[in-house]
Parts: C-alpha cells; structure tokens; sequence
C-alpha cells in the first residue's frame, strides 16, 4: 500500500455493506417460499429442455451464475457431441 | 402479564448467553416498585446437548434436573427451576447436557411455557445456534426477540434469516400476529468502525430494517463475567457493557432513550499505566 492509497482509504466496511445488501436482496426472495430461486429454477428447467433432445451429462455441463443488484446473469454451457443425435429443433437450444 | 422473549441469533458465538445473563439479571433487579426490582424473571437454555447457560449464570454446579427432565415428567417444574443466589426474584431452566435434542418436543415446550407463564413476568429464552429444532423450539412462542448481532457479514446474514424464520415459523406468525423484533449490536468497537473497517450501526440497521435494542461495545469485563460466573451486569455495573445493557432493558421495558455506546470510565491507576493488552 502506497503512502497515497493509506490517505485515500475507505475502509473495508463499505464493501461488506454492499455484498450484503445485494446477497440479502437474493436470499429474502430464495427463502420466503414465494416464486422461490427464479434463477436456480429456470437453470434447472433449461437444462431439462436441452435433455429432451439429447443425453447430457451433469458433470459436463458449466453454469455460472452472478447475481447482481439489479441484473442476474446465468450462463449455460453444454458439450454437444458431433455423433449426439439431435433432432430438428437442437439447433434452436 | 407475562412476556417471552427469544434472544436469537442464527450464529453461534456472537453473544447470546452473555447478553441472556445480562439481560435477565438486569430486568430482575430494576422495574418494579420504584426501579428496585421485583419482577420475576427466568432464564431458559434451549441449548440441548451443549448448554452453557448455568455456567455463565454460576449456577453449573447446583444443576439436578432440566428442562427435558421436567418436558418428559421426571421432575416437576419447582425442582429443576435454580434461584439464583445473588438476586432473588431471578431463576434459571437449565437445559439438559446428555440427551439430544429430539428430546425437546413442541408439546413439552408448550406446556413447559405455558407453567412458566404463570410463575413468572419475564421468561427469557437463550436459543441454540442455528435454524433446527431447537433454536424454532426457543423462538415458537416469543413475543418479543432479541437478535444479537455482531457488525461482520456473516452474523448480518445469519440474523436476516432469522428474522424470517420469526415472521413466519413461530406462534405468533401462524395467528397473524407479528413478533416484535429488536436487534442487538454486540462486540462493537466504534473506533474500527469509524475507521471503516467494521459495519457501522447505520449500515446494520439499514439492512436488517428492525429496531435498536441497544449497542454492546467489545470489552474484557464480559470475559471477567464469564470467568466468575456473573452476568456482567451484576459483576460490573459501571463497566461500559453492563451500562448498555442495562440502557438495553430500559428499552425492552418500552422507555425511549439516546442512543449511545457507553465507554470504558477509565481509573486513575489505568490512566496512568494504560491499558493492559495481557
């Protein structure tokens, strides 16, 4: 730490602060039993989606997830085998 | 009328058994007549299998029956019930050390509640750590809790589940009616605060959005207390803890007060020499 970043220091009480708020916003919406994890919900049935149409393999699949304080973002990453046969409406998923 | 309270916090170690020491003993010698005391209180350990209530309290070794003796008819509710030897108007339920806690049954704690309401004024309830049985048990039939609070992240999350769970598991929820909710700040240091480095109060009220009990600064007098076996109210009542807690029981009792973290009223000696770190 420089002699400047010492004088400009915030602290790390803020950065405490705004994870909590926006892990809280997320934890009071999964908890409360109304609508429950949209976000763990819909990875959940787009992955049952894509199964319809070929076998996928849990341990291959990626999901990243990044809750934010207004936006989401969930990420779905599935392996395609070249020989999986797919039906028509694979290339859609 | 009697009132139940909880003393909650989801966490473990944050400063529940202190602050149910405190609390009850403080709430046994004021009130009343003239503030002199004279209300009942009793002090409840939920904490089956690892209860430590009887040991802050000083009372570890006078323990012969216990709450799940009493829960499952082996004793009688006046034979497990330990008056203290210091103030007489306060009693301590102790829990039991060997059972597990599927002994603790919703029934037993009903009826065990329900008896202790008509002895008593005050019924303080020190609730297990965690959300399982025990600590839905210590908070099903509270009219009031206490969420005790430490300004670190893993605490505040553990009290917003907490209050969740007494907006919708306990009695008073399943009749539509609301537990009334304080929230407790404990171990806090207002320097490292105001430096920035630990969650000011501001920031945990906005969060848990519930009402101030009181602020508990970090000092050693609670682990003198705890060493002798007397809640710090009792064994230092000008120490800057046992001052908020004592501010903190006024609230409970409905005064409105400043809010205000007591500091330590430093003596001569201490002045001169400083504060010993060891």
């Amino acid at each position: 730490m420089s002699i400047f970043s010492f004088f400009v220091r915030r602290g790390t009480a803020p950065v405490a602060r705004e994870r909590l708020q926006i892990l809280l916003a997320h934890e009071r919406v999964a908890t409360s039993g109304e609508g429950g994890d949209v976000v763990a919900l819909l990875r959940e049935e787009i992955l049952a989606v894509i199964a319809k149409h070929f076998p996928i393999e849990r341990d291959r699949v990626q999901v990243k997830l990044d809750r934010g304080s207004t936006v989401s973002t969930l990420e779905i990453g599935v392996e395609m085998p070249v020989d999986a046969k797919l039906g028509p409406r694979a290339r859609v998923a | 009328m009697a009132r139940v309270v909880v003393v909650t916090s989801g966490k473990g170690g944050v400063g529940k058994t202190t602050t149910t020491a405190a609390i009850g003993a403080a709430l046994a010698q004021t009130g009343g007549a003239g503030g002199k005391g004279g209300e009942r209180v009793v002090v409840v350990d939920f904490d089956v299998g690892l209860r430590n209530l009887d040991l802050i309290m000083g009372a570890e070794r006078r323990v012969v029956f216990d709450l799940i003796n009493v829960i499952q008819g082996d004793a009688k509710l006046h034979q497990a019930l330990i008056r203290d030897k210091r103030i007489e108007n306060l009693a301590l339920l102790p829990a039991s050390q060997t059972r597990d806690k599927d002994a603790l049954t919703a029934e037993g704690v009903a009826q065990v509640i329900a008896e202790l309401r008509e002895k008593f004024d005050w019924i303080i309830c020190d609730s297990p750590a965690g959300i399982e049985r025990g600590a839905a048990l210590a908070m099903h039939h509270a009219d009031t809790a206490i969420i005790v609070t430490n300004p670190e992240v893993s605490s505040v999350r553990d009290s917003d589940r907490i209050i969740g769970l007494l907006d919708s598991k306990t009695e008073r929820a399943a009749k539509g009616e609301r537990v009334e909710k304080h929230l407790l700040l404990t171990r806090y240091d207002p320097v490292r605060a105001a430096r920035g480095d630990m969650l000011k109060t501001e920031d945990v009220l906005e969060i848990l959005s519930i009402p101030l009990l009181g602020i508990i600064p970090e000092s050693q007098e609670v682990l003198r207390a705890s060493n002798l076996g007397a809640p710090v109210t009792l064994n230092a009542p000008d120490s800057a803890p046992a001052r908020a807690y004592a501010d903190a029981v006024r609230r409970l009792r409905g005064e409105t007060l400043d809010m205000v973290v007591p500091t330590e009223r430093r003596g001569f000696v201490d002045r001169l020499f400083g504060r010993r770190v060891a």
